[in-house]
């Protein structure tokens, strides 16, 4: 238990005293804040992901994975841990779960291979066969931008893109969205675990959580009006969305902090974080703080300041949309 | 390569011909992958939102492919072509922050220590290495200067 109190410290609002915790009084006061009505944001960091090269180390990369999801479910061990976060019906019934990544920035801006792979072997140690994980994107080049190949195969982990499954033909609405959506999301996958990676965002002003959803419908261009707001929120309200993606692992280990969303190597920065959380909103906020932060350190002007804040995190968060809360005294952020 | 060579001696170039070097073109330089081209209205397909400054600007078409240096650094080439210079001109002005390097390649350029961005008439050509090396920024320039020859 020494490990845990070493690591875990409450920040932002939480304002809990976990220092004498036991790990079942830590997950029990977990359950006392959701009950309280407050969203959990895990922020777990670890300074030397990097060492002294562009990718991050992969057992790094893997721990890292680990604490984040044990401070999240309160759970030590990963196996316990993630049958927190995967339904144990889903697997016994050899369901299949999606893991929806982010190459868009191509090489240099993607979600690191090295953390989904991560992913994908704690859902195989708690029974998920490998033919039932499904790693997938916009299109194979995003995919093959992440370091992935692209397999049908059922024997192993797939791997495919939206373009290659196709799409619903019936279209789906919902406020300005009017999409159709990738079979992939529809009829392949129960769940589908959010991997999106932190990236500031030249007309949305931030991509995470809820914006890697536009990576899921057939045309994506339709919905960047306006800063995104409220095509980003409308979007996230479509039920299938909002039923099967309820789990995000976000990478923040590298991240643009300006000329997003492409990449941008002069504007790259290494928060060397994972951001885990089942409230989209949230983790959107936590994401756009992140991102100021890093851009005052840098002289630049706020997100606001420079005409494009992210306005979709409140659409997102209004009593219209209700996907979760942007008030920072509603969330219990806790970094480890 | 005799065509080739007749054009260039001429300055008349073929329009839309490919500016993509081929590999050996540039000493070290190897294109490893096909030249992908986007139309105005398929570039979200390519780089989502940041199309729309793009498209705002007048881009026509944007044509990308990969390269490798000495197999080991791995590099991108965005060739936007717009409807005007003064597109090309507002897109480079755009991004450029008080670190970057100004160099003489095409019309207007920048360096940084990854990257490189010129401009020549109505093309705007982005350099983008995933890889920060000693010898990157020397081995960008060679490339963008590959580039703008065919330009």
């Amino acid at each position: 238990m020494e490990s845990r109190r070493d690591f875990l410290k409450v920040a932002a609002t939480g304002a809990l005293a976990l220092g004498a915790q036991s790990k079942l009084g830590f997950a029990r006061i977990l359950d006392q804040h959701a009950a309280a009505g407050k969203s959990r944001v895990v922020i777990a960091r670890d300074a030397a992901l990097h060492g002294t090269g562009a990718q991050p180390d992969e057992k790094r990369v893997s721990a890292l994975l680990d604490r984040a999801i044990a401070a999240y479910t309160g759970r030590e061990h990963p196996a316990e841990a993630w049958k927190r976060i995967v339904p144990a019906n889903l697997v016994s019934e050899g369901k299949v779960i999606g893991l929806k990544i982010n190459g868009l920035g191509g090489k240099g801006i993607c979600t690191h291979q090295a953390l989904v792979m991560a992913v994908a072997e704690r859902l195989q140690q708690i029974g998920v066969k490998p033919g039932n994980i499904v790693i997938w994107d916009q299109n194979d080049h995003f995919l093959e931008a992440c370091g992935f190949t692209i397999n049908t195969n059922p024997s192993h982990i797939r791997c495919y893109s939206r373009d290659q499954a196709g799409f619903e033909d019936q279209q789906e609405s919902w406020g300005t969205a009017r999409i159709r959506i990738t079979k992939i999301l529809t009829r392949e996958c129960a769940m589908v675990i959010n991997m999106p990676i932190l990236k500031d965002h030249s007309m949305a002003g931030v991509t995470f959580a809820m914006k890697n959803m536009y990576g899921v419908v057939d045309r994506p261009q339709d919905l960047h009006a306006s800063g995104c707001n409220p095509g980003v929120a409308d979007l996230n309200c479509i039920p299938v969305i909002r039923e099967k993606v309820h789990f995000t692992i976000g990478d923040a280990m590298t991240s643009v902090y300006d000329g997003g969303p492409g990449f941008h190597p002069e504007r790259l920065w290494q928060p060397n974080a994972l951001m885990v959380g089942e409230d989209r909103v949230a983790l959107d906020q936590i994401a756009w703080q992140m991102i100021e932060r890093k851009r005052a350190e840098v002289g630049m002007p706020t997100l606001t300041a420079a005409g494009r804040p992210p306005r979709y995190i409140a659409t997102a968060a209004d009593q219209a949309h209700n996907l979760g809360v942007n008030d920072p005294q509603r969330i219990h952020l806790m970094e480890v | 390569m005799m065509i080739v060579a007749a054009v260039a001696s001429t300055g008349c170039k073929k329009k839309g011909s490919d500016p993509f070097p081929a590999s050996g073109a540039v000493a070290g330089w190897e294109k490893t992958a096909e030249t992908r081209t986007f139309a105005a209205k398929n570039l979200s397909d390519y780089i989502d939102g940041d199309a729309e400054q793009y498209i705002s600007a007048g881009v026509i078409s944007t044509s990308t492919s990969d390269y490798k240096y000495q197999g080991q650094l791995e590099a991108t080439v965005d060739v936007h072509t717009m409807s005007d210079p003064a597109g090309a001109r507002k897109i480079l002005e755009t991004g450029v922050t008080s670190d970057a390097k100004r160099i003489a390649v095409g019309d207007e350029c920048v360096q940084y220590a990854q990257s490189i961005t010129f401009r020549k008439g109505t093309r705007l050509v982005r350099i983008v290495a995933y890889e920060s090396t000693a010898d990157g920024p020397q081995a960008l320039l060679a490339l963008a200067h590959g580039v703008e020859a065919k330009l």
